[in-house]
């Protein structure tokens, strides 16, 4: 008789909910035929909401700290990078909801696929164990290329090929790392490798060769620079909708998951991928930032922006102590406001399922839509990192930990690339408000999506002008115990 | 440090040396007499055979595979539950139930959509006639 394992399901509570109200949805809605699409975004909303008190409870959760056969991680970085997500998968329905009904391609596939990629992130940002890591990364990735495809542009098509096929690739890095790790230190277990590799001397090829292919592997996920190549074509190719929710939730969930296998699993070989993450982290910033100066469209230029961001966050990851992986967290909220923000307003600008994206269409949108053209103009500022935005601290945050760690070269190159930055996100603000309009396209006022972009804006503001109010608790939560 | 990679290096170099070494050698050294046969793609099988052109496979069959793989995976997850099945006891019992209530959710999924009605299944979802239109200049247009 093999004894019943000991479960412990509250950890995995959050995850549970979500994945069960997909389900719930997915049924529901193919025995319904076709069920009202606001009922389906309340029920969305109402799991998400469920499944957020269910973390905020985990956060004086005093149980073992990993369950479910040490495959899943109980810590506060887990409870606050979950809560950062589901708010990034309450502001993806509310989009898609408004996005949907206005081109008329409406299905009720949406919240399922919607709240499945959800289950994944906050899977992935919970896991302690590789294979976890990689469940969690398959769950997400499958959804959003589903998503990515929800529309009937061609482009949309186009672009979930491209993510599939890239994204298989980096499954199979990682996959290889996963099994380089695994020989490495005869565990997957992200404290068991540290374990493992503590106290060793001498070199270690297989556990370099695992934590080289595990960055490739993230490195596709989060798009840095060489692994970018997909991001602007997917970024312009997919529903803006599903744009914002995917270019703020992955980098968060993967980004975390970063987290845990450098600063713990890899964490004796700090000095030996801290040059790879350097040379990543610099070459994302560089490339990021000039590749966006030669962008015509919006959507693509928000891309480049984002793999920029990525090697702003790396730049944060250099320095493993706790403060830097606050900065970290900080960052990605920061991040996550502001890009859901930016998409949000994007969708809204961009005129019925054509999705006129290219700068012609925002040519003097602050005369036709001045409220508009204003949430734009702020969360450009706060992705160039302008005070008294968001941008400002969390940039200021992740340049300052790697300086603390004595990587000032790398904090210079990457206030160099911002500078850089604020060139292109400044462009767009002068077309908005000191061009004559060339396209006749009524921008439109949608009450949902429209409380959406106000909370994304206060956020913007509020957190950029008292960091304090979030900080202690990242800072609480940026402990990792192991 | 970097010193430590100079092998790995080196063995690169020696096995992209040894491909292309190989290759000239070959082509200096082996006879070259090419007969119809020979230059046939296949030389052991069957001559590939192509669609006509502009034919293309109905998504269906891609309905069909992806429900028989669904189906195949729950079948190979089945034979080694069922050779330990007094051991597991009623926990394996109950994971299992889970696992085949979470497949029957995919194929019901399926089944209501019309992924199984062969012939003129309906569309998922019922559009106006203005939609379709507005649908297809969309595909045409790219």
């Amino acid at each position: 008789m093999i004894p019943a394992p000991h479960l412990d399901f509250l950890p995995l509570l959050p995850e549970l909910i979500v994945a069960g109200v997909a389900v719930a949805l997915l049924v529901g809605g193919a025995l319904v035929g076709r069920p009202s699409q606001t009922v389906l975004l309340l029920l969305t909303l109402a799991g998400l909401i469920a499944a957020a008190a269910a973390s905020a409870y985990l956060w004086n959760w005093d149980g073992p700290g990993r369950v479910l056969g040490e495959m899943i991680q109980a810590d506060r970085l887990a409870v606050v990078s979950r809560m950062i997500l589901l708010g990034v998968g309450a502001f993806g329905a509310l989009y898609g909801h408004h996005y949907f009904a206005r081109t008329g391609v409406a299905r009720m596939e949406f919240y399922p696929l919607l709240l499945l990629a959800v289950s994944g992130m906050t899977l992935l940002v919970a896991s302690a164990d590789l294979i976890v890591v990689f469940l969690a990364l398959e769950i997400l990735s499958l959804a959003l290329y589903i998503l990515v495809a929800l529309s009937f542009r061609m482009a949309s098509a186009e672009a979930s090929m491209k993510y599939f096929l890239l994204g298989a690739f980096s499954s199979a890095f990682f996959l290889y790392g996963l099994a380089m790790a695994y020989g490495a230190a005869g565990t997957t277990k992200i404290d068991g490798i540290a374990l493992a590799l503590s106290g060793r001397t001498g070199s270690q090829p297989l556990a370099l060769a695992a934590v080289g292919l595990l960055l490739i592997g993230f490195g596709f996920k989060v798009s840095v620079v060489p692994f970018h190549m997909w991001t602007p074509d997917v970024y312009q190719g997919a529903p803006t909708s599903v744009t914002a929710f995917m270019a703020a939730g992955t980098k968060v969930a993967a980004f975390t998951a970063l987290i845990r296998v450098l600063d713990v699993s890899f964490q004796p070989l700090t000095w030996d991928w801290r040059p790879a993450v350097w040379a990543l982290a610099a070459a994302s910033m560089v490339l990021g930032s000039l590749l966006a100066i030669a962008q015509t469209d919006l959507k693509r230029l928000l891309g480049y922006s984002s793999i920029a961001h990525a090697g702003f966050i790396l730049t944060g990851l250099i320095a493993t102590d706790g403060a830097g992986i606050a900065a970290v967290t900080f960052y990605l909220v920061a991040y996550s406001v502001t890009v859901l923000g930016a998409f949000g307003t994007v969708m809204l600008a961009s005129g019925g399922i054509r999705e006129r994206t290219s700068f012609d269409s925002f040519r003097g949108l602050a005369g036709r839509s001045p409220m508009l053209a204003g949430l734009l103009t702020l969360f450009l500022l706060s992705l160039a990192g302008i005070p008294p935005t968001v941008g400002f601290i969390a940039k200021a945050g992740v340049f300052g930990s790697a300086i603390r760690a004595g990587f000032w070269p790398l904090a210079l190159i990457g206030v160099l690339a911002s500078v850089v930055g604020a060139f292109f996100y400044l462009r767009v603000i002068v077309l908005m408000y000191m061009e004559e309009p060339q396209a006749e396209l009524e921008p439109e006022g949608a009450a949902l999506p429209g409380a959406a972009l106000a909370l994304a804006a206060g956020l913007t503001l509020v957190l950029g002008v008292f960091p304090q109010i979030i900080l202690p608790v990242l800072e609480k939560a940026a402990i990792l115990r192991w | 440090m970097l010193g430590d990679y100079l092998p790995v290096l080196i063995l690169g170099g020696l096995a992209f040396a040894f491909v292309v070494a190989s290759l000239f050698a070959s082509s200096l050294l082996r006879p070259s007499r090419p007969s119809p046969a020979k230059l046939a793609p296949y030389e052991c099988g069957n001559e590939p055979v192509r669609l006509p052109k502009g034919e293309k496979f109905s998504v269906k069959f891609y309905v069909v595979a992806m429900m028989f793989i669904i189906f195949d995976i729950e079948t190979i997850f089945l034979f080694p539950w069922a050779v330990s099945f007094r051991k597991l006891g009623l926990f394996g019992l109950v994971e299992m139930a889970v696992f085949i209530a979470l497949v029957f959710v995919a194929y019901v999924y399926i089944w209501m959509q019309g992924g199984l009605e062969w012939e003129q299944a309906p569309r998922p979802m019922e559009r106006t006639a203005a939609e379709g239109e507005q649908e297809e200049e969309l595909l045409r247009a790219g």
